[in-house]
């Protein structure tokens, strides 16, 4: 008699959400032999390449990810792309199931014309250049303006105003990437303008962000007393409806606006609500923002938003534009998308194919499972769901055994496609080094931040 | 005393999951649970066990006494959630 086989799953993605999920598929069949596959020759996603460098105390979940997967014996296939290096019917021959934790990989545009000027970047260019991301290395951002104007009331919005406002010195405690750390060094940008579109009250900050804002060390936070006063739709949704959230952002903003200015002050961040850029504007490269006034209404729907009102433009001079209006996931090889949410069309985390039946063996997990919405640990949530679905069809035995079932089977494949794979090894060798450099350096870390750099280390 | 919540909090709820008084919210679940940025220690409950620090996969808890000054606000933060929370409760009953 031979003993029943492990169940075979491939986690494609090896962010928070296909962390959280692994680590749940091993709490609830620890029999399951995990692969986590990964594009970059890293771990962890946006934890690493989106976190800002300077909330390190977020970065220690790395620790908590560590140690519940790769310290139980899922493996890690880094500098693996899936739909490039191996396809989706591949991967269904080697393994029971496969769960796409892929994200969302890019970010939604604007719509309005010289979004594309040079000098307009999407914020998430600009996160993943200082934090270094080997595919946005060579990057290069013009600081040399005195002005730069960040579009949208998110948290990427948050981080990427504090990295263009915090000192040298600041900086360099962090792990933020060496390349960024010189280009930020030499910025001459004295003046961050945030645009939100809606008002103070529909600010997507969270509270701990904009306090954050206010409290950075020679940086004046300017918000105008006339923006935080309320109109009547804002003043009646907060009083009802309102988040505890949304009630601390307005208190928050209307000290803000109570402070004196501050000439003296190193930097300075102008927040102003209730404003859309129409046109971003220049000769060759990015000289203005023009912006037009809002006001709040209520939508069919029930939901509050933006009209804009017909009054006339006004031109904010800059030479950095930064759009964050949100992320948004991309179609994958040979698996279906649902090009209305940007997500994967799925059942609880079960995909579903065009006729809407469930597609045996495949699943979804995170962003491209549910849109780019919450935080962190609403990946953990996420991932309890959609590995039930899992657990629930491994144990009644919905899935198929693979045609290929030995991890030999699929090492002998990837070997011949990937000779420069980076196993867990190779990234503890990674994590090693840059860590060691950090000591040396008095930083957390210090980034590889190249691909070349980061094989090498790989390889020992 | 109590224990604290800051806002380096990721909602992973892996402190609710330890907490012996089930003092800390929202719960998932619970109605303001989605829109909740973080999670909050009810004062009036918190036996000081210590149990919600061991959990925290990102060390955003602190007793109020050993609360970093950059984190000061948080401890009336995470009291006034209880006391909206109480009030919107009443108002709704």
């Amino acid at each position: 008699m031979t003993a029943p086989m492990r169940p075979r799953v491939a986690i494609v993605g090896a962010g928070p959400a296909g962390a959280f999920a692994a680590s749940c598929l091993l709490r609830a069949r620890g029999d399951a032999e995990i692969d986590l596959f990964e594009r970059l020759p890293t771990p962890w996603g946006l934890l690493r390449g989106g976190v800002a460098p300077d909330h390190q105390e977020i970065k220690r979940l790395e620790d908590t990810f560590d140690r519940q997967t790769l310290g139980r014996g899922c493996r890690f296939l880094g500098n693996v792309e899936v739909g490039r290096d191996i396809s989706h019917a591949e991967l269904m021959e080697h393994y029971a199931a496969v769960i796409y934790a892929t994200g969302a990989q890019t970010d939604k545009s604007l719509g309005i014309p010289g979004e594309d000027l040079p000098g307009s970047w999407a914020a998430t260019e600009f996160v993943a250049w200082y934090n270094g991301h080997p595919d946005y290395r060579g990057l290069e951002f013009d600081l040399s303006a005195e002005r730069a104007v960040v579009i949208g009331n998110g948290n990427v919005a948050a981080d990427v105003t504090r990295i263009l406002t915090l000192s040298a010195p600041e900086l360099e405690r962090t792990d933020v990437a060496d390349h960024a750390l010189e280009a930020l060094r030499e910025s001459r940008i004295r003046e961050v303008v945030v645009l939100g579109r809606r008002g103070p009250a529909q600010a997507a900050f969270t509270s701990a962000e904009l306090r954050e804002l206010g409290r950075l060390d020679g940086v004046d936070l300017r918000v105008e007393p006339d923006d935080v006063q309320l109109d009547p739709v804002s003043r009646a949704w907060l009083a009802g409806e309102g988040t505890f959230t949304a009630r601390k952002n307005v208190q928050l903003l209307r000290e803000f606006a109570a402070r004196p200015a501050r000439p003296d002050a190193r930097r300075r961040i102008v927040l102003r609500f209730l404003r859309s850029p129409v046109e971003i504007r220049g000769s060759g490269v990015v000289g203005a923002v023009d912006v037009r006034a809002n006001e709040i209404v209520r939508g069919e729907d029930g939901s509050l938003r933006a009209r804009t009102l017909d009054g006339g433009v006004e031109t904010i001079e800059c030479g950095l534009v930064l759009r964050s209006v949100g992320y948004r996931a991309v179609p994958l090889p040979d698996v279906p998308f649902d090009e209305r949410h940007f997500v994967l069309p799925n059942d609880r985390g079960r995909v579903l194919g065009r006729d809407g039946e469930t597609l045996p063996g495949v699943y979804a997990v995170g962003w491209i499972k549910r849109g780019p919405t919450g935080i962190l640990g609403t990946n953990k949530r996420d991932a309890e769901e959609t590995v039930s679905r899992v657990a629930e069809d491994l144990g009644a035995g919905a899935l198929a055994p693979p045609h290929k079932p030995c991890r030999e089977q699929l090492d002998a494949l990837l070997a011949e496609r990937r000779p420069d794979l980076v196993g867990v090894d190779g990234w503890r060798a990674i994590d090693r080094r840059e860590r060691e450099d950090g000591r040396r350096a008095e930083r957390p870390r210090v980034k590889l931040a190249s691909r070349d750099e980061l094989l090498a280390a790989a390889a020992g | 005393m109590t224990y604290v919540i800051t806002g380096s909090c990721i909602k992973d709820d892996s402190c609710i999951e330890v907490c012996p008084v089930d003092c800390i919210h929202p719960k998932p679940g619970a109605p303001d649970f989605e829109t909740a940025e973080q999670l909050y220690i009810d004062p009036e409950v918190c036996i000081d066990c210590d149990a919600c620090v061991e959990a925290c996969p990102v060390d955003a808890i602190y007793p109020d006494f050993e609360t970093p000054v950059k984190h000061d606000y948080a401890l009336d933060l995470n009291a006034e959630f209880f006391v909206e929370r109480s009030t919107a409760e009443r108002t709704a009953a």
